[in-house]
């Protein structure tokens, strides 16, 4: 909910966007029996986007980043996800799921698995990267999360901020393309907020495409390059960041952006 | 008002935790004395305490162990301890117990069930610590086959062929689902091991013992009795419901209906019916269905009872721990791309294993003494047993002794089961949740 500034200057120039489409959203409509949560929804995100997804509860936020991996199902339209369609069928909700990373509010963390076995479980299994190799790799991403000293406690020594990072460190040894988050600071104090967000930044630094639904209007000012507002499932707004802040177009964005921004 | 500002100037170092017991009087004091009411509960339970051993303890101490029969042991008894003693007359467990716990198995072969049971506990070793090297478990594989061709004896080519069954299946599922599709493959899979354990295993292994013979004396089913007929059919019931169970759970929360109903209609039809009645069905009504002649071991139908029995009870268990599992970790385990039985072996079963560990070992032990059920049906468990001793001239009349040391011996087994769930149950502790 906070303006929480982001403490460093963004380093913009690895942040390029190519014209290489990778997510598609085709007139997606979906329901929960019968309330029409989704609907309409057209989306193209191309490779490198950071883009931010807005508005007030329950207006389907995360119901949309969980249709892109398939942890909901849509019911009509089309998902494509680097060129593979989002259908039933098995193999490729599979192969799109090993390439798409996604990090939740409540971390989901293993708490029966080490911090490195949650980061390797996934490559060994899933990718069959041999034990060794992925343990490098997991090392690797909680160096650059900053918690490799942890790597052989398990979840429940670790503080919420800390959990979170390593929730990013074991989406990132899968090696994904696309980086869907959703709301990953809400269940965080202020400072946790911060070396979440951090590293967050340092991954868009890197050219990571990433869709993040999130209340940290700093950090979408800062580092997305598109801002969606979202209502009643569906989008009502989408613009630049600063034009989006500074000069809203619709009614429902103007009084979402005084609620939330306190102005 | 007084100046509430204040700044600390030094901070303070680390210091050690206090000390909390101060000797045993120091703990009497703080547990057992603290409040009025607490010297009056303290008082209350030592006193019955102190009752229930002063009617107990002479009664076990004061007691015959080389008598001949009950008569006699009641005059030993009052002879040594005076005329108003009662004493136990531990005497018929001294001459019977080898009964008690071989039932009718001959004597020159008591070393085959205390070496198959000795095996049984080497191969459950790994299995239940898993400190030790993990090649134990290629034993543990192998001992199913061996441990109950140790107690049956008979050919050993039956044994060999029960494996060869299994082959059969793996060789099928691979050349099917292959060629014609995993779901061919896995019904091959499931059909043909059982089709040729009933109509090729006894057939060929006869064969082949005819050409090459090999085993060690055969003994029948109705020799088997006592605790070695308890814990053969706890055993098996134990082992085989533990892996029925949790795919019986998986089953009823299946998205597939056919295998959902499956498995409600089983668990809901064994959980409402006796297990009396399915022994019953066992030793009189499955006759009747069985083609004439068919020689179906009561035991092993007996054991096949038990152990749906206990499935049944375990499946609910394990769909508890299923339902305390936030959802968040399937929702992890998917988004990680691990497809359905990878998440469930390496996410989903850990967990919710975990969680029903009192439950499971609840079950286990009420299994093991349901054991004691098959006395109903003319099977010589020790409660079997104890009736047929007491038909005996000489200790007719003897109750408490032999129950108490059928108790006592159960107590041991279900004890142990019930330490070791708590030890397992630390050993997982994975800091707070
Ligand atoms: N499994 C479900 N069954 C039925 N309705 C659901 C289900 N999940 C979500 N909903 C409803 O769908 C709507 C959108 O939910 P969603 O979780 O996508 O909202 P959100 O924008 O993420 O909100 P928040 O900011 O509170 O997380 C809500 O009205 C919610 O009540
Ligand atoms: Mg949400």
């Amino acid at each position: 909910m906070s303006e929480l500034a982001v403490s460093r200057e963004v380093d913009r120039s690895k942040m390029t966007i190519s014209d290489e489409v990778a997510i598609q959203i085709i007139e997606m409509n979906k329901w929960y029996g019968t309330f029409h949560v989704l609907r309409d929804i057209n989306l193209t995100v191309n490779r490198g986007e950071r883009i931010v997804i807005a508005g007030p509860s329950g207006s389907g936020k995360s119901t949309l980043i969980r249709c892109i991996n398939r942890l909901e199902e849509h019911q009509a339209g089309k998902i494509i996800i680097d060129g593979t369609e989002l259908t039933s069928d098995l193999k490729n909700i599979d192969k799109i799921r090993s390439e798409v990373g996604m990090v939740f509010q409540h971390f989901n963390l293993f708490p029966h698995l080490t911090i490195l076995e949650n980061c390797t479980l996934a490559p060994i299994w899933v990718r069959k990267v041999p034990k060794k190799e992925a343990e490098e790799t997991a090392m690797h991403f909680l160096e650059k999360v900053k918690i490799p000293e942890q790597a052989l406690k398990y979840p429940g020594q670790l503080s919420g901020g800390q959990q979170q990072r390593v929730a990013i460190a074991r989406s990132l040894c899968m090696r994904p393309r696309i980086m869907l988050f959703d709301e990953p600071t809400s269940a965080l104090d202020p400072e946790m907020i911060k070396e979440v967000l951090d590293t967050m930044i340092e991954l868009a630094e890197e050219g990571m495409t990433m869709l993040c639904v999130t209340h940290e209007m700093g950090f979408a000012r800062q580092v997305a390059n598109r801002v969606i507002f979202m209502d009643q499932g569906q989008i009502v707004e989408q613009n630049e960041p600063e034009e989006f802040f500074n000069n809203p177009k619709s009614d429902r964005t103007k009084l979402f952006l005084s609620q939330i921004l306190g102005h | 008002m007084a100046n509430v500002s204040y700044v600390r100037k030094t901070m303070l170092p680390e210091k050690a935790p206090p000390v909390t017991s101060s000797g045993v009087l120091g703990w009497i004091r703080e547990n057992l004395f603290s409040t009025p009411l607490n010297v009056i509960l303290t008082l209350l339970s030592a006193g019955f305490a102190f009752y229930v051993l002063a009617s107990i303890l002479p009664w076990i101490f004061q007691s015959s162990w080389t008598a001949g029969s009950l008569g006699e042991c009641r005059e030993v008894i009052k002879a040594t301890y005076g005329p108003d003693a009662h004493g136990a007359c531990w005497a018929v467990i001294r001459e019977r117990y080898l009964q008690l716990i071989f039932g009718f198995y001959p004597a020159e072969l008591y070393w085959r069930p205390i070496l198959a049971f000795v095996l049984a506990l080497v191969a459950l070793a790994p299995v239940l610590f898993s400190g030790l090297p993990r090649q134990m478990m290629r034993f543990s594989a192998v001992a199913p086959f061996l441990v109950p061709w140790l107690l049956w004896g008979g050919t050993f080519w039956v044994p060999l062929m029960v494996i060869a069954g299994i082959a059969v299946g793996v060789i099928a599922y691979n050349l099917l689902s292959r060629t014609v599709g995993s779901l061919a493959g896995i019904i091959a899979a499931g059909v043909l091991p059982v089709l040729w354990w009933i109509f090729v295993t006894s057939p060929l292994a006869s064969g082949l013992q005819s050409i090459i013979p090999l085993g060690i004396e055969a003994i029948p089913s109705r020799s088997f009795g006592g605790f070695l007929l308890s814990i053969t059919i706890g055993l098996v019931a134990i082992t085989a419901s533990l892996p029925i169970g949790i795919v019986l759970a998986l089953g009823r929360q299946s998205d597939l209906l056919i295998v959902k109903t499956l498995c409600v209609g089983f668990i809901e039809f064994i959980r409402g019916v006796p297990l009396i009645t399915l022994l019953f069905v066992a030793s009189v009504l499955l006759n009747y269905f069985l083609p004439p002649g068919t020689d179906f071991d009561i035991i092993v139908r007996v054991m096949i009872m038990v152990t749906l029995f206990a499935s049944a009870y375990m499946a609910e268990v394990v769909r508890g721990g299923l339902a305390a599992l936030p959802s968040g970790q399937y929702e992890a385990a998917d988004a990680l791309g691990l497809d359905y039985w990878k998440s469930q072996r390496l996410i989903i079963m850990p967990q919710a294993l975990k969680i029903s560990i009192p439950g499971i070992v609840s079950t286990f032990i009420s299994v093991f003494k349901d054991t004691t059920l098959v006395s109903i049906i003319g099977l010589l468990d020790p409660l079997g047993l104890s009736k047929a001793i007491r038909a005996d001239v000489n200790w007719n009349g003897i109750v408490w002794e032999l129950y108490g040391f059928i108790a006592f011996v159960f107590f041991i087994f279900c004890f142990s089961m019930s330490r070791y769930s708590m030890y397992l149950e630390r050993k997982l502790q994975t800091g707070h949740r």
